[in-house]
């Protein structure tokens, strides 16, 4: 028998839709699903790679517990019963000891969230806490600043856009099917292309305006933008006086920000940043200026964001076909979005988060998330509590966490660490349990809420049976749940269950997904009314330059440029990082086709820095920071400014089960110093400075 | 040659290699043998743009291909009513003639079978009325396949348009 059936992907967090083929029980190909427009069959190549995920022998199979040193590796194999048993014993020991508070739940987002969130709920911690932080905290809160809604909350209409501009933004590489799709069509119909980054990425190749940009500098270029287009008169006035509070203010801070003290800080011609504003402000209102994806380089990223965002304001585009929208939800059209766990009544914990996200001390993030890389500080210092478990869900505090030796000295501070994933991950491995999840392929998940400009909702549906002795993550949790006597707050046996049970509310039934994968909740897109419907969040109803949500909480809406930290030595220089297309973050590296394409991680230098240092082409190198020093490879190329060197992230596995992977490149996360936003929320990733010699 | 075409229209291609990885996966490869590869040129400056080249290699489907006419158990063969080059892994020996023969290295070996594996053109999907799966996977659709009559004249009508464009610049 054979049949389609249409889910979605998860090789990285995007989840495009996709159609996998099933002959005789078995996922022969999947393509991306030809129902969706904007995909119509296309996918990316760790897309395409998702058999070789499902079929892999080195993912975990089953149930595992430990049984010499924490990451020594040696395992014993337990059945779910035998390892749920164990897990709820020492949680529980840990709770009566410590309270609720003492356990910290990590996960990167997903369909599952509200799950995990209502078990830490139900045992009365505060520390549920996601990735996100670690990679757009402060874009985050920068778009709650000015707009009222997060990042995710807002859209960008790639399709009819005339001017992309994409502040390191590296979308063909990074890459979204279908924004990629959809604007490589607008490139056809002639549409703009703006590339900055000290960087060329590919990308930067199929951009029509490049800026190798001084590393660290974008907020002077931007500065500079807002005071040429201000002084200029570029701007839509209409839109900004229906819809913008604070832009007197914004006009007298720009002032003194000319392009010519721009161009000596960032690399940029003065007379090119006034060609660039002139031709956006033909555009407008159909220009984007990306507020970016991975938004966690620097101390002051909020501020880079909040300018970026300002700009789209200016050029009139927040709400504007060709520009960017705010995303409707099924409420538009007077229906009802699938409910969550979340919304039952549940414990509601009166104790400060980890983070101390929400309280005076670090007001601003979004507590939703919280800030996951306080954890290790959180950890040793006992401040502002002691943390005694961890529970890690997708999500590797080793890899994704700067500076690798402090998170896992932190670690060994815990009395439990239990990881839930499919892969190897080095978290797992330095886990007491690791709990083996079904790959997506293999499961059901909760409905994923799409809005956008046409509310719709998706469906993760099991294309084939498990292959190994894994489970669905909402299951794992509900068994879990049931050990430690929580079950009445998971009213389910099964995922199906779950899922009939959250789409009550919708009118729309399970069998509703079967032909499409997708179910709309109206056929038309819905724009607000420029002139006198758009629905801004703010307190002001307005986008706030002036910022309610910063200076209540005592930061300035636009604080005075600060030049780049130096490095502390002549010799020393920027690290920065970044994607390829072939991998997702920390979880393919070890996936037998994408690792046969890219195996590990060489470090980009300056043909003119390598000359200095008698480096040559793929030569091995010794790169070490204040924090770690490793053995590398050298790619010398003309294509990176010099004060700066590059590393995709992701690399430098330490788990010898996962095999093709293991020991490949460096990990990022150990070379760096762990800091903080303390405005937005992200980490600084590209604070840290390395050296560079030889191997001899 | 086969009597279709497969056109890469580079400007609009990525590099993204979803077209290596589905094509490796629709045969279930192991690690070593790319049917069909793609090739990264660059980057280089032009003026002060970042350039790269990308060329997608699968298999050109000679009209008269050495691969066939090297094959000593008769494995290769020239499919007659489309001209698609297959090899027959029951009748290949893994004696690597025609992967010498080929001038374009598109035979490739797959040591899990020890026999020779290459692009087919993915012929059993064109036969339900599908596109190759490089074809269909491609995230720019910059892979078009059907018979050269078929192939949308992307160049010239780009051609085309930058000429009227060039015309109405403002600067």
């Amino acid at each position: 028998m054979e049949k389609d059936i249409n889910s979605l992907c998860f090789m990285c967090s995007v989840r495009c839709p996709i159609q996998v083929h099933v002959k005789a029980g078995q996922a022969v190909s999947i393509i991306g699903n030809p129902h969706v427009p904007g995909i119509e069959g296309s996918l990316c190549p760790k897309g395409a790679a998702g058999l070789s995920l499902l079929s892999d022998t080195q993912r975990v199979q089953t149930p595992m517990i430990r049984e010499g040193e924490r990451g020594a590796g040696k395992w014993r194999n337990a059945s779910w019963d035998e390892a749920m048993e164990y897990i709820a014993q020492r949680l529980k020991s840990v709770i009566s000891a410590h309270g609720g508070r003492s356990v910290a739940w990590g996960e990167r987002t997903q369909l599952s969230t509200h799950i995990s969130k209502t078990f830490m709920r139900a045992i009365d911690s505060p520390n549920h806490f996601t990735h996100d932080a670690l990679c757009k905290g402060s874009l985050n809160t920068a778009c709650r600043s000015l707009t009222g809604y997060t990042d995710p909350q807002i859209g960008i209409d790639y399709a009819n856009t005339r001017h992309l501009v994409l502040y390191g933004r590296n979308m063909f590489e990074a890459m979204e099917v279908k924004p990629v799709r959809q604007f490589s069509r607008a490139m056809e119909n002639g549409a703009r292309l703006t590339y900055i980054d000290p960087r060329a990425t590919i990308t930067a190749s199929k951009a029509h305006r490049y800026w190798m940009i001084r590393p660290g500098t974008d907020l002077a270029l931007n500065y500079a933008l807002m005071h040429i287009i201000i002084k200029e008169n570029l701007y839509d006035a209409a839109y900004v006086k229906k819809w913008v509070t604070g832009f007197d203010a914004l006009a007298a801070f720009v002032e003194p920000y000319t392009p010519e003290w721009a161009a000596a800080e960032t690399g940029i011609s003065a007379r090119e940043m006034v060609e660039f504003a002139e031709e956006v402000s033909r555009q407008k209102p159909k220009v984007v200026f990306h507020f970016g994806y991975r938004c966690a380089n620097h101390e002051n990223e909020i501020y880079l964001r909040r300018s970026i965002l300002m700009l789209n304001a200016l050029m009139g585009s927040i709400e504007a076909p060709g520009g960017m929208f705010i995303k409707k939800g099924p409420g538009e059209v007077g229906a009802k979005p699938a409910r969550k766990l979340t919304d039952q009544e549940l414990p509601k914990c009166a104790d400060i988060r980890f983070d101390k996200v929400g309280t005076p001390d670090f007001p601003l993030p979004d507590p939703a998330h919280g800030v996951a890389q306080m954890l290790p500080e959180a950890i040793l210092k006992e401040d502002p509590y002691p943390i005694k478990a961890l529970m890690a869900y997708r999500f590797d505090p080793l890899m994704s966490i700067a500076d690798t030796a402090r998170t896992r000295k932190a670690l060994d501070k815990l009395d439990l660490i239990v990881t839930i994933d499919i892969n190897y991950s080095d978290i797992a491995w330095y886990s007491d349990v690791i709990l083996p999840e079904s790959t997506y392929l293999e499961r059901m998940d909760s409905p994923q809420q799409a809005n956008g400009l046409k509310p719709q909702m998706f469906l993760r549906q099991q294309a084939v049976g498990p292959r190994y002795d894994t489970r669905p993550g909402p299951e794992i949790i509900k068994m879990l749940a049931h050990r430690m006597g929580l079950s009445q707050y998971f009213p389910y046996e099964t995922v199906e269950d779950l899922v009939r049970w959250q789409l009550e509310p919708t009118g729309f039934t399970v069998s509703d997904f079967a032909e499409k994968g997708f179910v709309a909740y109206t056929d038309k897109a819905i724009w607000w009314d420029r002139d006198t419907g758009i629905k801004f969040k703010t307190p002001s109803g307005r986008i706030e330059f002036v910022s309610a949500l910063l200076e209540d909480a005592g930061y300035p809406s636009f604080p005075a440029y600060q030049a780049p930290n130096a490095p502390k030595q002549p010799d020393m220089f920027r690290l920065i990082v970044g994607r390829c297309a072939q991998h997702t973050h920390i979880s393919t590296q070890n996936n037998l086709y994408l690792n046969e394409l890219v195996s590990e991680n060489p470090l980009w230098i300056s043909k003119k820095s390598a000359e200095k240092l008698g480096i040559y082409h793929n030569q091995p190198i010794v790169v070490s920071s204040d924090r770690y020093e490793g053995e590398m490879h050298a790619k010398v190329t003309e294509f990176i400014r010099p004060e700066c060197v590059f590393m995709l992230h992701g690399f430098g596995h330490q788990v010898p089960f996962a095999g093709r992977s293991y020991n490949k490149g460096q990990s990022d996360a150990a070379f760096m110093e762990n800091i903080t936003d303390a405005v937005g929320g992200s980490p600084a990733f590209h604070e840290t400075f390395v050296r560079v010699r030889p191997l001899r | 040659m086969s009597k279709y075409y497969l056109f890469h229209d580079q400007k609009k291609c990525i590099g993204c290699q979803a077209c290596v990885v589905a094509c490796k996966s629709r045969q279930n490869l192991p690690k070593g043998p790319f049917p069909s590869l793609l090739i990264t040129i660059g980057p280089q400056w032009v003026g002060t743009r970042p350039q790269m080249a990308f060329a997608f290699m699968p298999c050109f489907q000679c009209e008269n291909p050495w691969c066939v006419a090297a094959c000593p158990t008769g494995a290769m063969q020239r499919r007659p009513e489309d001209g698609i080059i297959i090899v027959d892994p029951n009748v290949c020996v893994g004696c690597k003639t025609c992967m010498s023969a080929c001038p374009w290295g598109s035979p490739q070996w797959n040591p899990e079978t020890g026999k020779v594996v290459k692009c087919d053109s993915c012929y059993d999907r064109l036969e339900q009325g599908l596109q190759p799966a490089c074809v269909t996977v491609c995230p720019t659709a910059c892979l078009y396949f059907g018979t050269p009559d078929e192939i949308p004249e992307v160049r010239r009508e780009r051609y085309a348009r930058a000429m009227i464009h060039d015309g109405e610049q403002e600067n």
